[in-house]
């Protein structure tokens, strides 16, 4: 397969960058993405030009690491996949394919498709997790939690934190991402003594890092590759509410 | 050649961890608030250390190359954390997980390291629920366990296939709530270049800033090796992409030994390598071969017309088929141990009956377990792993037999540790898959997620302050010490020299090129023969490495290839490692396999010169290493012939 | 936390839109079912009875500050929002391919709501300015006849044409603000999903369908 590609290049965060055009040539079907851009790496490196810059790791979906907006899509055209998941075979023969980084004010390119989303990671510090020292824990079975409620909780902490709903909310909003986290906590008993703080210092968190604001569009849920459900940002909305106006 | 001290405490094995956590000195707060340490890697054992250490009140600083510590690999672990609760009520204590995980290990690890393992596995649980960590439960809100990896009784908690991810994401929440609170100080996209000591004590680290490519020096009373394993050696794994030895490997060229280097988990359910610009390999949960068989055609023509695409599977009739798990280990059958399972997959490709083009691989059929249960059940049990396969494969495992062939998948090698998880430079620790401790010869499925927590939330906080307590009246070492100088000019140099070469081959060429070394002659079956010419070509590769390699770029910027090049370079050397190790055993054990020390096929272990922990000692790049032993002594259980059939 | 940090927040934010939005859709429907009147074809007798009552009645005058204040904070915040999200992505994508992942209308609520804006300043000189104007502060019974100025107006038919741009923005603006109203208030639940979505799409059909009804029949002769 043949394709042309259209890839952002920018050297460094203050660079203006731009997209320069490239045409790859003996791609496989089976190939993933980023085994198409490795490929076109290795050519670069070897005439002598700078290589792609692109955060990956795991290659199997999971680390949240690979984040390319591909066709004007976040993780490319297939369902509920990341980019090193999506495989050529998704393109047609001769396509001409647009790579660009994520795109938002809280995720500044760092190189080429490269962000940073230490936003994201600042969110987590202002509340995402329960406050337990190790050592503190009483039997694990002494908290039963429905099982209804455990699988909800784990729909919504499959979050892999890779940034695909920001990059596809026409907002920049991170909402799915805060929402994810607040839910899987709000839906455990052991989240329930802090479950108005957290709500309350996430979202300000969330603000102050310069995402924008939800508007119910859906873009995040239907971009993500883990299928996180628009439900949580209502409980995030329900739970900062109450938080705000009936906690004391 | 010396022999070593592994520090167990005394007294009777169950009783061995209470002695020394009472017997362990301990730092006043006042003084833990004045101690610095610095923690590698994120993953579970870096983050649950990371953060129980800063909880009990100790400067931390962090590092990992990741652009967050919630990616480190461990994330990608799919079935599940054992834990010795016997919620099941069926017979489990901490005592048979321990003995599981003993024999399991084909009798090479160390008896009282692995008794705390078990011991504390119970409280890793209580922990981990405690965090909000989603297991699965059942209908009375209970938490549901299930049987994994060939183990006879039911003690793996899981969180759906994402069991990895979720205690990372709670280690990590733990982690940042304690950076949110100051007491840790993060640093991500850092690479840890170079260790450094003074006066033979671990005082801290030189570390890359990988964004801008400034070098940093970072002070830490103690130094906390959590780097994972080193799977890629072999280029292709199932580890990440960035996963790599470098941390380890600095420690061990500073004077760190390195233990049982050969031992490397091929995990038997991988999906196989379909071309040669294939990354990396990915991991189909062990959990499917509770259902589906493995099988290959009796006759090589079969398999010839299956690798042709003259035949289906669905053409080789059930006498036609073998299925030679069930054939070979009648009482486990398809759930007998991954190095078991792997090493059947290999012979019965050697010997012509692969079924995929390239030769290598097997069918891993689920057609009697739909027949038996119904197409509904088997995708409900299999959820995400069938799209999974179908997305990279384009084939619907529902309609025709997945295809599967063993990978590297773990390390069980590592720095050599004692009890108190220190290597040999004082004050320098490896937790997790870094170190060599727990998992013996073979790792049991299910353990590794144990071990790298028990070791950063549960055994390093007691340890770390035996060392610090007589550390307490060293004050920070400012970073413009000679030593500091020193080890960051090292770096320097190295990096200049991998930068000037600027020869004809790509990193990934050489990459690629060890790793078919690795494969070929130190994967799943070794022998002196191919061992030894390896060895001869792993350092023809090194010389090559270190005179033609294309490194584009700068210092002073992003630079990927650079970094790469790097963990390329530490790879090639302990390749040579691992192959001088595997060489010097001369028996069979876990996943090591010497093709000459076997009785019928199976592993023939030889206790009486091997029951050892091989630990090497680094004298330069061009010297052989030396060896020091540590003797395995074996208290409490008598070592038998590991038997699956 | 304060209670106006709450305002200044995000998720504040679109509650106060989704309060506010809920309002201005009841607001509607009052509005809707009095003109709706008309249809009666009685020569506006019982419009006008309804009419006079909203115009003159005490506590629906208070209500209308109210209402007038709805509809300020509805806008000022839209803006806000609108300006802070352009803000959250200062450089574009090159290739954008929204349309698979979302629907146009959700994403366009700023221009449907600017489109309203403009259409409610030439709605309200038409009819309720003019009025109040008459009515001053103290003559409250000295209204004009709405319902003979709504005969004249709408003979004109460029104003029928505006009229009805305004109803189907106004559809479009309903289709995805009464169900994001309930999201954002956090009043989401698995069983009474699909009703609110029912519910919003049928008023959105049915409330600015018989709007744009008035001036067409108007204008057509059918209402005399």
């Amino acid at each position: 397969m043949k394709f042309n590609l259209k890839v952002w290049r920018q050297k460094n965060a203050k660079d203006q960058g731009k997209l320069v055009d490239y045409t790859i040539d003996n791609i496989n079907a089976d190939m993933s993405f980023l085994e198409m851009v490795d490929v076109l790496n290795d050519e670069l490196v070897r005439k002598g030009e700078d290589p792609i810059a692109f955060d990956h790791d795991c290659r199997e979906g999971i680390c949240g690491m690979c984040s390319m907006y591909i066709s004007g899509r976040a993780h490319g055209p297939q369902h509920a996949a990341t980019t090193c998941q999506l495989y050529m075979r998704s393109f047609k023969d001769g396509d001409t394919i647009y790579v660009e980084p994520w795109r938002a004010k809280a995720f500044p390119v760092i190189k080429d498709l490269v962000t940073d989303r230490s936003a994201f990671d600042r969110i987590i510090a202002a509340g995402g997790f329960v406050s337990v020292n190790t050592g503190q824990a009483q039997d694990a079975n002494a908290l039963p939690v429905e099982k209804a409620d455990a699988e909800k909780a784990m729909d919504a902490a499959a979050c892999i934190g890779c940034g695909a709903c920001v990059a596809a909310c026409p907002n920049g909003a991170a909402m799915l991402f805060v929402s994810a986290k607040i839910s899987q906590l709000a839906l455990f008993p052991q989240g329930q003594p802090e479950r108005n703080t957290r709500a309350i210092n996430m979202v300000n968190q969330m603000d102050e890092e310069g995402f924008g604001n939800c508007t119910n569009i859906g873009a995040c849920e239907a971009e993500c590759p883990k299928e996180i459900k628009l439900t949580n940002i209502a409980r995030m909305n329900r739970d900062y509410l109450a938080a705000s106006l009936i906690s004391e | 050649m010396s022999t070593l001290n592994s520090k167990i405490p005394p007294g009777p094995l169950a009783e061995k961890w209470s002695y020394y956590k009472e017997h362990a000195k301990l730092v006043n707060p006042a003084n833990k608030r004045k101690l610095e340490v610095i923690v590698v890697g994120t993953g579970l054992a870096g983050a649950s250390a990371a953060a129980t250490l800063a909880e009990l009140g100790y400067q931390v600083k962090a590092f990992c190359f990741q652009d967050s510590p919630r990616r480190a690999h461990s994330i990608a672990a799919q079935g599940g954390i054992n834990a010795a609760k016997n919620y099941k009520n069926d017979g489990d204590s901490v005592y048979r997980l321990f003995y599981d995980t003993i024999k399991g290990g084909d009798f090479r690890a160390r008896e009282g390291n692995v008794y705390r393992l078990a011991d504390v596995s119970r409280n890793i649980i209580d922990q981990c629920v405690a965090q909000g960590v989603p297991f699965a439960r059942d209908y009375g809100g209970l938490l549901d366990n299930r049987s994994f990896g060939g183990a006879q009784v039911s003690r793996t908690f899981y969180a759906r296939g994402q069991t990895g991810q979720q205690l990372l994401l709670g280690a990590y929440g733990a982690l940042e709530r304690q950076v949110g609170l100051g007491n840790v100080k993060m640093y991500s996209r850092h690479e840890m270049l170079e260790l450094v000591k003074i006066d033979g004590k671990a005082r801290g680290i030189i570390a890359k800033n990988l964004v801008t490519g400034e070098l940093e020096r970072h002070f830490g009373h103690a130094v906390l090796l959590c780097t994972g394993g080193y799977g890629n050696v072999f280029f292709l794994s199932t580890n990440a992409m960035g996963s790599n030895v470098t941390a380890a490997w600095k420690a061990h060229k500073q004077g760190a030994y390195f233990g049982n280097p050969c031992y490397t988990q091929i995990h038997p359910t991988c999906i196989p390598v379909t071309g040669d610009y294939q990354s990396k390999l990915t991991l189909m949960s062990e959990s499917l071969r509770n259902d589906g068989r493995v099988w290959v055609p009796k006759t090589k023509e079969d398999a010839k017309a299956i690798r042709e695409g003259k035949k289906k599977p669905e053409d080789i009739k059930e006498e036609d088929r073998d299925y030679y798990l069930e054939r070979k280990y009648p009482s486990f059958g398809n759930l007998c141990p991954r190095d078991i399972a792997s090493r059947a997959a290999k012979e019965a490709c050697d010997d012509g009956r692969g079924i995929v083009p390239s030769g290598f691989g097997v069918f891993l059929d689920f057609g009697d377990a739909i027949k038996r249960l119904g197409v509904e059940v088997v995708k409900a049990r299999y959820g995400e792993l069938f799209p999974m396969y179908q997305n990279i494969t384009n084939e619907d495992p529902l309609k025709t037999p997945m295809k599967i062939y063993p990978a590297v998948h773990y390390t069980m090698g590592g720095l050599w540790v004692d009890y108190e998880l220190m290597t040999s430079i004082p004050g320098c620790y490896a937790l997790g898959e870094a170190n060599f401790s727990d998992h013996g010869a073979n790792r049991l499925g299910a353990s590794a997620l144990m071990q790298g927590l028990a070791d950063g939330y549960f055994v390093i906080p007691y340890t770390i302050g035996n060392y610090l307590s007589s550390e307490i009246f060293t004050k920070s070492i400012p970073t413009d010490h000679p030593a500091f100088a020193e080890a960051e000019n090292a770096v320097k140099e190295r990096t200049q020299k991998l930068l000037s070469i600027k020869g004809k081959r790509t990193v990934d060429d050489f990459h690629k090129a060890l790793g078919k070394i690795m494969w070929e002659y130190c994967g799943m079956a070794r022998t002196a023969e191919g061992l030894t010419k390896a060895r001869k070509m792993i350092q023809d590769l090194r010389k090559e490495f270190w005179s033609d390699v294309n490194v584009p770029g700068t210092i002073n910027e992003f630079n990927p290839e650079l970094d790469k090049a790097g963990r390329v370079a530490d790879f090639i050397e302990l390749g040579e490692l691992m192959v001088v190790d595997a060489l010097n055993r001369n028996e069979s054990c876990g996943g090591h396999f010497r093709v000459e020390y076997q009785d019928q096929g199976e592993a023939k272990r030889d206790d009486e010169n091997y029951r050892y922990v091989a630990a090497w000692e680094f004298k330069g790049v061009d010297a052989d290493p030396v060896l020091h032993k540590e003797d395995l002594v074996y208290e409490n259980i008598q070592l038998q012939v590991r038997s699956y059939k | 936390m304060t209670n106006s940090a709450i305002f200044k927040s995000s998720v504040g934010k679109k509650a106060l839109m989704g309060v506010t939005g809920l309002f201005l859709i009841t607001f509607l429907v009052i509005h809707c079912s009095i003109n709706a009147m008309i249809f009666l074809n009685d020569g506006g007798e019982t419009f006008k009875k309804w009419g006079s009552f909203m115009g003159t009645n005490p506590i629906i005058r208070t209500m209308e500050i109210v209402l007038v204040a709805g509809f300020l904070v509805h806008i000022v915040d839209g803006l806000l929002l609108w300006k802070q999200n352009r803000d959250a992505r200062p450089v574009k994508y090159a290739m954008n391919s929204a349309n698979a992942n979302s629907t146009w209308y959700s994403r366009s609520m700023g221009l449907l709501g600017t489109l309203l804006l403009i259409f409610l300043v030439i709605h309200t000189a038409h009819f309720w300015i003019p009025n109040r104007m008459q009515q001053g502060l103290t003559h409250w019974h000295n209204e004009i006849d709405l319902y003979g100025k709504m005969l004249e107006v709408f003979q004109n038919p460029v104003i029928v044409a505006i009229y009805i741009f305004g109803c189907v923005s106004l559809f479009w603006h309903l289709l995805h603000g009464f169900k994001s109203a309930f999201q954002s208030l956090g009043l989401n639940h698995t069983k009474y999903n699909s009703a609110i979505g029912w519910a919003g799409t049928a008023f959105s059909i049915v409330v600015p369908a018989i709007f744009a009804l008035m001036p067409v029949s108007i204008y057509l002769g059918w209402i005399k």
